[in-house]
């Protein structure tokens, strides 16, 4: 799977839990839970999306490198959505 | 029109998701109103076949209309003058205290909501339809099985200029910063009659999370990411089964009297990122299991975000849990949602020397407050509450 893929997939999660957030103003190296103002269930929600979309199941003791968009995506690839 | 909750006296219907001759049962979607405190679902109590829609969509009313008529079962199908019941008329009828299997709220998820056969719009795209003045017959959904998306309908409104609206322009020139105002002026009209009314006293106490946190780490090793949990299901289990040792923090002050709740429905405080608060119930918490609560959990917020609950979520809570963790807030003490009378809010969790057995080690700690009405019950009692919290959530394993 391509990164251009897996970061599609990540932002499909976040549109799911941040329905009024504008996704092109994103910026990709900042992190998600600041910028967007997440709690720790929207981010259970994202991490619940990203796993029945990509198959990928991050372990818990993982969520902490889950940080910017590029972050989640470098995650992703080196950990079975490569 | 069905009672959403004190500070909510009139809704726009938006949709009806029911025609007459439909056969409907407890707990059915019947309709979704707009109000200010965002779409609401319309549930129904009474199982039957709608007779009649009385009020048509686009139409504001007052709680307590009656929206539309409903022929019970066993009333004859064409007699001619039986009184059909009024449908959600008014508030309906609590749930059974005991009941072990509460009414069930399918999890279906907000977007593509639309019944079978019909258009699948989001939520918010159809809100934002309605902003637009675009007509959703136009326009063809990308989303998941062709529904319609918020983008969808920016796209078909920036390709054609808004038609002028034929019939009953629903709320065309409702903006979202009119929404906002709309929705603080409610929370305004809550928390002023709160602080009039209510006699507030407050108690707070740190909590040992350690056991807790500990437990919690191993539980979701174990699990795979759906069914993980996050503490604060713990947090709202240990208050639900507290409240069985303290009855008088689930209710509400109503004509000059206790009244209990029947059951323990505990309204979760959910702040909106685009601005304002939303605390709906999760359902006879206190009987649920954590994996159940969980799934409610997740369910709930999301639902929240988009932006639709259900007029049962909005209207049952019998005590309310808030949450500032997140902000690094230590301490909250709540102002109570009326006409309830108790709100237990949780701080940060951090690590915070702890002396325990002449010893001073670093343990996780919580901070608990409880906010409660003095007319209800007493500050003994409320630390007694408190305590049972405390309690609870050192044994885990057992929430």
């Amino acid at each position: 799977m391509t990164n251009d893929a897996i970061k599609a997939a990540v932002l499909r999660a976040i549109a799911r839990v941040a329905p009024e957030v504008d996704l092109t103003t994103l910026d990709p190296g900042v992190n998600l839970r600041d910028q967007l103002d997440l709690d720790s269930v929207d981010f259970m929600n994202v991490v619940v999306a990203i796993h029945a979309d990509l198959g990928i199941d991050v372990p818990e003791a993982d969520y902490p490198k889950l940080t910017s968009l590029d972050a989640c995506v470098a995650y992703l690839a080196a950990h079975g959505a490569g | 029109m069905p009672s959403l909750g004190a500070d909510i006296e009139v809704g726009t219907i938006v949709e009806w998701r029911v025609r007459p001759g439909d056969r409907v049962k407890r707990g059915d979607v019947v309709a979704m109103i707009e109000t200010e405190k965002g779409l609401v679902e319309v549930e129904i109590w009474q199982a039957g076949v709608i007779e009649s829609i009385v009020m048509r969509e686009g139409q504001k009313v007052p709680v307590g209309t009656v929206l539309a008529l409903l022929r019970s079962d066993g009333a004859p199908a064409k007699a001619p003058e039986p009184v059909p019941a009024p449908v959600v008329a008014a508030k309906p009828p609590p749930p059974p205290a005991v009941a072990s299997t509460p009414k069930i709220v399918p999890p279906t998820p907000a977007i593509a909501v639309a019944a079978a056969g019909r258009q699948r719009v989001s939520p918010v795209a159809r809100r934002l339809a309605a902003e637009l003045g675009v007509d959703l017959a136009t326009v063809t959904g990308s989303g998941d099985h062709g529904a319609i998306t918020k983008q969808d309908v920016e796209r078909a409104a920036q390709r054609v200029a808004p038609p002028p609206p034929a019939v009953a322009p629903l709320q065309a020139t409702v903006t979202t910063a009119d929404r906002q105002a709309a929705m603080r002026k409610v929370i305004a009209a809550a928390m002023s009659r709160s602080k009039r009314e209510i006699p507030h006293y407050y108690l707070g106490t740190h909590i040992d999370m350690s056991r807790a946190t500990t437990w919690l780490a191993a539980e979701n090793l174990k699990r795979a990411v759906p069914d993980r949990l996050l503490y604060s299901a713990l947090l709202i289990k240990a208050v639900a089964l507290a409240v069985r040792e303290a009855p008088e923090m689930n209710g509400f002050w109503i004509d000059g009297g206790f009244k209990p709740g029947a059951g323990v429905h505990v309204g979760v405080a959910i702040s909106l990122r685009q601005g304002g608060l939303v605390a709906p119930a999760i359902h006879d918490v206190d009987t649920l299991r954590l994996n159940d609560l969980m799934r409610r959990m997740l369910d709930l917020v999301q639902r929240a975000r988009t932006g639709v609950l259900r007029s049962s979520e909005i209207a049952d809570a019998t005590i309310t849990v808030t949450n500032l963790g997140g902000q690094g807030v230590e301490t909250v003490f709540g102002i109570i949602y009326p006409p309830q009378v108790a709100l237990v809010g949780f701080g940060k969790l951090s690590e915070q020397p702890w002396a325990a057995g002449g010893m001073i080690g670093a343990r996780p700690v919580i901070a608990a407050a409880l906010s409660a009405d003095h007319r209800a019950s007493d500050g003994h009692r409320g630390g007694r509450f408190l305590a049972a919290i405390d309690r609870r959530l050192q044994e885990p394993e057992t929430l």
